[in-house]
């Protein structure tokens, strides 16, 4: 019984650190989505410096999100990794050229665009695969004996792809009202220009999403339309709504934090909604999160140490953030 | 490009690969980092401008190497899941934990405060700007502790039980994190670390002195470098050996490899300094040795009987000639850099340390022997542990993901790309700092920070005066 509490513990952890780096690292991916749609070299300065302390805490969340469920759902880990194998991949090499360009290009005058090109072409691909991997996993995944059962292209499906767009145009959302917050005069009306198209293409999306996603699988349908659950699956979508509406009224108002939380309050509500689908299996539609679970030894001795940690990092990052808040100064950096 | 490979093959040399590339950057970035923090203690303490604009000169070239760090680790922390799926889920229980903990403990440490170190000096003031250093130099080494506990558990498992579905279930963490050959590895690794780093400093050193002899920044780290050199080799090369009886002790067959013994030798076995492993015929050929030597090392005793590689059976053998080479290589390179450190240390006793062209150029050359030693030793430690990744409990061969070679094959060549591509430029661009002076470095800092130019003209007249001096 103990195990079966434990396991549901660490589902919530893997779940939080996951929701996190989506939160941190979306709008650090947006902005690199956004970088071409600027040619101007001081706005693109701006652009990465207002990201270049915290990019990288932002995604050890990630790391913690793979490493974690290696150590507590090692059956679940090894199931979605070859499962994924190529969108897996093509994430890391994105994140691979996204993370030298913070420091590459400031090193070379004569390579810069092309390390601008590695910065955006690398935070595009690695959105895309996240949302590809996520649509992949949502679709399901086929297990036997312990081990993925299905094929090299499973992954690649019109709703897997749905969700590689409706992830990569919410990020660059999420960039945009973040630069909206960080920058200031005319490079900060550009990107609130461009909070617009991608607020409404990340409406269309979740839309989409939403409405496909019960059709997927008959335990989606009932979770969402029977009850109890349907009561969660009511409140819900009102409160979409109402992130929406705070979203294009902040727009509208050119207020700077509304709509950068509520940007990010739609990312919080799609993600517990895809948690309501999930439960109680970690990788529908067959392996559940109590089989997927290492044995109790090694959850608890992770969970002593998670459980003081993890409040550790939340406040040395929020003091991180605090750090360097406020406007992005087009002087700073040590470049 | 890869035809005819198995799956097993393409996976071993993608792990190979993106591991080596890897390893390089945190060998170097543990080093740097204590290195900073040193400086930055140094300069708080003396106000000696010196030591400011050596920190903000080795600065720039930590966070582009950390940079590499991070990206090159993030793929191996999924690479065990892509390509190890078996692997992990039977081994995910005991270093799965392990794994986390370095990242809950370590890696977010280190992100957290690099940002402070590399951008907050004037945001939050020099003290804190201190603890944020020494918490990123405190971090490298915890996650080397991590990881290396990891790493030593796989060569000497213990703690453990397996239960009904063949996972590896944890039954003494201490026993695990403190397994026999972690204590040994651990201090070889941080030692490699701190030595890798005291040789490119004091290359970059060299380098600038060959120019400029009177430069006090580039006398500063090549004196500082040599000093590392000459304190840390010695308790190297001790480590090394202990680290080497207790690899006898644990994994005999891997020290046979590395002795080069094919044969058992009842009555004190020979130092084998250098010849050509012959794996058909089982033997070493055209062998240069030294009678009972290896005896004496490995048993302090010259006639103590040594058992060779007759007595491992075949399919559990390590494959010798690389294990033979790569130690060799790891030898040599630690003598060299003992030799170093000496000659250094007798120039310095004739007060002839900064101008000594020859020993400039020697360190110079030195420069990259570190990263050489690191890879050659990770290579004799990991390929000496075939077959098996966990140490004669799980073999290579059943760890494999069940993907299909064309799969690994692409995945690989992608890699290979990627990396040469993106970790060549960034080699570059390390070296085309490193070769900027100091002092041009500085003076753009300086250019910035407007009031420290005052500074600037005690500075020249205490160059002018050693000139004179001279």
């Amino acid at each position: 019984m103990v195990g079966l509490e434990l396991s549901f513990i660490w589902a919530g952890i893997i779940a939080f650190s996951v929701l996190v780096y989506v939160i941190l690292d979306g709008f650090d991916l947006g902005i690199g989505i956004l970088f071409p749609l600027t040619n101007d070299e001081e706005e693109r300065s701006v652009m990465m410096n207002s990201i270049s302390p915290v990019w990288d805490g932002n995604e050890t969340w990630l790391v913690l999100g793979g490493g974690g469920l290696f150590a507590v759902f090692p059956l679940a880990y090894s199931i979605v990794m070859p499962a994924l194998y190529m969108p897996i991949i093509l994430m890391l090499l994105g994140l691979v050229f996204r993370g030298v360009a913070f420091e590459y290009r400031w090193r070379t005058e004569r390579w810069k665009p092309l390390w601008d090109m590695g910065f955006f072409g690398g935070s595009l691909t690695a959105a895309l695969c996240q949302g590809i991997a996520l649509g992949a996993l949502v679709q399901g995944i086929e297990v036997e004996n312990r081990a993925y059962a299905g094929g090299w292209w499973d992954w690649l499906t019109p709703f897997s792809i749905l969700c590689g767009v409706a992830v990569t145009i919410g990020y660059a959302m999420l960039g945009a009202t973040w630069l909206n917050l960080k920058l200031e005069g005319r490079i900060q009306r550009h990107m609130r220009s461009l909070a617009w198209p991608t607020a409404i293409g990340t409406v269309i999306c979740m839309g989409l999403v939403s409405v496909w996603t019960p059709f997927l699988d008959a335990i989606y349908f009932s979770r969402w339309f029977a009850w109890p659950t349907a009561a969660f699956s009511a409140i819900v979508p009102l409160l979409v709504l109402a992130a929406i509406a705070g979203l294009f009224f902040g727009l509208r108002r050119e207020q700077e934090i509304g709509p950068f939380l509520c940007a990010q309050a739609l990312f919080v509500l799609s993600f517990s909604g895809i948690g309501v689908s999930f439960y109680p299996h970690i990788v529908p539609p067959s392996l559940t999160i109590v089989e997927a679970a290492a044995p109790d030894e090694s959850l608890w001795f992770a969970l002593v140490g998670t459980v003081v940690l993890v409040p550790m990092i939340l406040i040395y990052t929020a003091y991180a953030y605090w750090v360097f808040r406020g406007k992005v100064n087009p002087e700073e950096g040590y470049h | 490009m890869f035809d005819g490979f198995t799956a097993e093959m393409l996976a071993r040399f993608q792990f190979a690969f993106t591991v080596s590339f890897h390893i390089i950057f945190p060998a170097f970035s543990i080093g740097l980092a204590s290195y900073l923090a040193v400086l930055n203690a140094l300069w708080l303490r003396t106000r000696n401008e010196t030591y400011k604009v050596l920190f903000e000169y080795w600065k720039k070239i930590f966070a582009v190497a950390f940079a590499m760090g991070v990206v090159s680790g993030i793929v191996m922390s999924y690479q065990f899941g892509t390509n190890w799926s078996v692997f992990s889920d039977k081994a995910g229980p005991v270093i799965g934990p392990l794994m986390a903990y370095e990242v809950l403990s370590a890696f977010f440490l280190e992100a957290g405060f690099l940002g402070i170190m590399l951008f907050g000096r004037e945001r939050v003031g020099d003290k804190l700007h201190m603890l944020a250093t020494g918490v990123v130099a405190f971090g490298t080494l915890l996650s080397a502790t991590w990881i290396l506990s990891v790493n030593s558990w796989m060569q000497t498992p213990v703690g453990y039980a397996i239960n009904d579905v063949g996972q590896f279930v944890p039954e003494d963490w201490w026993a695990i994190v403190f397994n026999p050959s972690f204590p040994y590895r651990l201090v070889h690794m941080v030692l490699a670390a701190y030595l890798t780093t005291a040789l490119v400093v004091g290359a970059v050193g060299a380098l600038h002195l060959l120019r400029d002899r009177y430069d006090m920044a580039s006398r500063k780290m090549f004196s500082m470098a040599m000093w590392m050199l000459i304190v840390v080799t010695p308790l190297q090369i001790l480590a090394g050996d202990m680290h080497g009886l207790n690899t006898l002790e644990h994994q005999p067959a891997k020290v046979m490899a590395m002795e080069g013994h094919y044969d058992s030798h009842p009555d004190g076995a020979p130092l084998i300094l250098f010849g050509i492993p012959n794996p058909e015929e089982k033997r070493i050929d055209y062998a240069i040795e030294i009678p009972k030597l290896s005896s004496l090392i490995l048993k302090h005793d010259l006639n103590a009987p040594l058992a060779g590689l007759d007595t491992i059976p075949d399919e559990d053998e390590p494959p010798v000639a690389i294990v033979f080479w790569s130690f060799r290589v790891m030898i040599a390179l630690g003598f060299a850099m003992l030799g170093l450190g000496i000659w250094a240390l007798t120039q310095r006793m004739r007060g002839r340390l900064y101008h000594a062209p020859w020993l400039h150029r020697a360190a110079l050359a030195m420069g990259p022997a570190g990263f050489v030693a690191v890879l050659a030793g990770w290579i004799t430690t990991e390929v000496g542990r075939q077959p098996f990744t966990v140490y004669g409990v799980m073999r290579t061969s059943d760890s494999l993901s069940p993907i299909a070679a064309p799969a690994v094959a692409a995945s690989l060549t992608a890699f290979i790309i990627v990396y040469f591509f993106v970790f060549g430029a960034g080699t570059y661009y390390l070296l085309r700092m490193m070769n900027k002076p100091v002092k041009e470095v500085a003076d753009n800092a300086m250019h910035k920070e407007g009031p420290i130019r005052t500074a600037g003209v005690t500075q020249v007249a205490q160059y002018h005066a050693r000139k004179k001096e001279d």
